[in-house]
């Protein structure tokens, strides 16, 4: 069976040709990489930006008087900048560079929570990723927070309206991601800030699984925190970034210490640089910040809301033809999802299932998807998991209805 | 691919998976050993009944995928009747099986078990196959060993 027709100005060929990486056979077969929801594959302008940055201007930054360091460290505040745009914030202050989504909450619940007492609330969603459960959980250990968990229903989608009820004069903070990694759901964040904001509540966003699919405006939003990983939005692994408004920026104490963070240093104090250098201590990963600024541009080169159709169209022709598959059922169908599609199929285990269509030439997430209270929810080990980026074509779909029909012939 | 594929999932391993052997709680185990696959969240629970030195009953329950089952039925095939030393040599061979990176045993020599060696080629599925032994592992340790165990 072949893709329909499809009504998109979408040119994939084009974008396609711009990510090296995907022009390559598997065992024999065409690569259909539809993992992207674990990290997604970087553009030529991307890997050259970073070959260019070690070639001639590589340097460490924000200490050097040559020639050298100067045109880093500009690179380096540029690509600050560049997040700024990105995220529509409205001040590069306001964007702390971190290793990734991880790092990003573990400052919050680190620094901001540093002040929270025993008793105070976090409230995190059902759908979350380890990383934004088990920080909170440390937190937990060292100060006695409380954790409550907003719930959802079996299509995957958050009862929202019970934030209000969850929400005490103790709660300090809500924390909830934007797209479930697990699930595709797009969470009503606007709503949500807008249920927090009215209790005068915080609330932090995980954007990992979002910016790679949508436009993002913080300020429109109003989220008092959001955080992404580059790795996952077309740039390298180990840099990410951290928003906060600068009022709660400027209010937090340090998360680590070290070199860059400092305004003076003696052997009685030290006092601490503004945001957002207080919470960059150390050499951060600077190529890979000059990665993400490239990643972003090539963005911005692009159409991203034809990206956003054209992915929402994969997503639509996906679980029509995964639908087909006899014992196959999709994990997470929400109205809105963003192109992320987690399935089991009866009487196979999904590493059976990834080990399979590997031969095939697909690759696919199998597991629990760091987020193990979401699979117990669904009553499953686990899942397999297609997730598409706007590279992705309706023919790497059909490979993968395909190589799953054959592991259905072969351990059915 | 298919052929490859074939050799991973060979007959002997998909019969076990439809169909896998001793796969029961046992009421009067002298031993039960939980063991964990973190990476896929495969688990399955392994009872062992001793009595002077030999085995007398083994079977496990659980949940995992094709090759974890299959390894796990065919362990409980292997292992009733034996005595403990026989136990912990088959252990020792099947961990060379799965696992040495040069000179492993003949697959031959290990009769059923030896279809197992299918797995070498796949470096993230070698976990799968080892967890119902590094189960076992632990349910022939002494007594005070830890009671659960994890392939991570
Ligand atoms: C929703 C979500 N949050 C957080 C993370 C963690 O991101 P990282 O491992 O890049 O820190 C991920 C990555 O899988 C994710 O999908």
């Amino acid at each position: 069976m072949n893709a329909p027709q499809r009504v998109t100005t979408w040119d994939v060929e084009a974008v396609r040709a711009d990510f090296p990486i995907l022009a390559q056979t598997v065992h024999g077969k065409p690569l259909a990489y539809l993992d992207n929801a674990a990290t997604t594959q970087k553009p030529n302008a991307v890997i050259d930006a970073i070959a260019h940055f070690y070639r001639h201007d590589n340097a460490n930054i924000h200490r050097g008087v040559h020639a050298l360091a100067e045109r880093a460290t500009i690179a380096y505040e540029a690509a600050r900048e560049a997040a700024r745009r990105f995220l529509n914030a409205r001040s590069a202050n306001e964007i702390v560079f971190v290793r990734g989504t991880t790092e990003a909450i573990n400052l919050v619940a680190t620094s901001f929570g540093a002040r929270f007492q025993p008793g105070d609330e976090v409230i995190v969603s059902a759908m979350e990723h380890h990383a934004n459960i088990v920080p909170w959980q440390l937190l937990q250990a060292r100060t006695g927070i409380v954790l409550k968990v907003i719930p959802m229903d079996e299509s995957g989608v958050l009862y929202s309206e019970e934030l209000a009820a969850l929400i005490t004069p103790r709660t300090r903070l809500v924390a909830v991601t934007h797209v479930s990694n697990a699930l595709g759901t797009i969470n009503p964040v606007a709503e949500l800030i807008a249920i927090a904001h009215q209790h005068g509540v915080p609330v932090l966003v995980d954007g990992a699984q979002a910016v790679p699919h949508m436009p993002v405006d913080v300020q429109a939003l109003d989220a008092d925190f959001y955080c992404f990983s580059g790795h996952k939005l077309f740039s390298p692994t180990g840099i990410g970034v951290l928003y906060g408004k600068a009022e709660l920026l400027e209010s937090m104490p340090p998360y680590q210490g070290g070199g860059d963070m400092i305004r003076t240093v003696s052997f009685e104090k030290s006092t601490f640089a503004p945001p957002p250098q207080r919470f960059e201590a150390g050499t951060p990963h600077i190529a890979g910040a000059i990665g993400l600024k490239a990643a972003i541009e090539y963005l911005e080169r692009l159409d991203r809301l034809a990206a956003l159709r054209y992915e929402q169209e994969l997503l639509t022709y996906a679980t029509e033809r995964l639908q087909t598959v006899p014992g196959l059922k999709i994990v997470g169908s929400a109205p809105e999802k963003a192109a992320v599609v987690s399935f089991t199929i009866d009487g196979i285990h999904p590493h059976d299932l990834g080990t399979i269509v590997d031969r095939y030439g697909v690759a696919i997430r199998v597991g629990h998807h760091c987020a193990m209270p979401v699979m117990t929810f669904f009553g499953v080990p686990a899942t397999a998991r297609a997730s598409f980026a706007f590279y992705n074509t309706f023919a790497e779909i059909d490979q993968l209805i395909d190589a799953l029909q054959r592991a259905r012939d072969l351990l059915v | 691919m298919e052929q490859e594929l074939r050799d991973l999932y060979q007959e002997l391993i998909l019969d076990h998976k439809r169909r896998p052997r001793n796969f029961r709680e046992m009421a009067d185990a002298t031993r039960t050993v939980e063991g964990h696959n973190p990476l896929c969240g495969d688990h399955l629970r392994l009872f062992v009944k001793r009595e002077a030195g030999r085995i007398v009953d083994v079977s496990f329950v659980g949940e995992g995928c094709a090759i974890s089952t299959a390894s796990a039925s065919l362990l409980t095939e292997a292992l009733k009747g034996k005595t403990v030393e026989e136990a912990e040599a088959l252990l020792g061979q099947m961990v060379e099986l799965l696992t040495a990176s040069e000179a492993p045993p003949d697959p031959m020599a290990l009769g059923k078990l030896g279809v197992l060696a299918g797995v070498r080629d796949y470096p993230s599925r070698v976990k799968c196959a080892m967890l119902p032994w590094r189960t076992l592992e632990a349910a022939l340790s002494n007594d005070d060993a830890p009671t659960a165990i994890s392939t991570e």
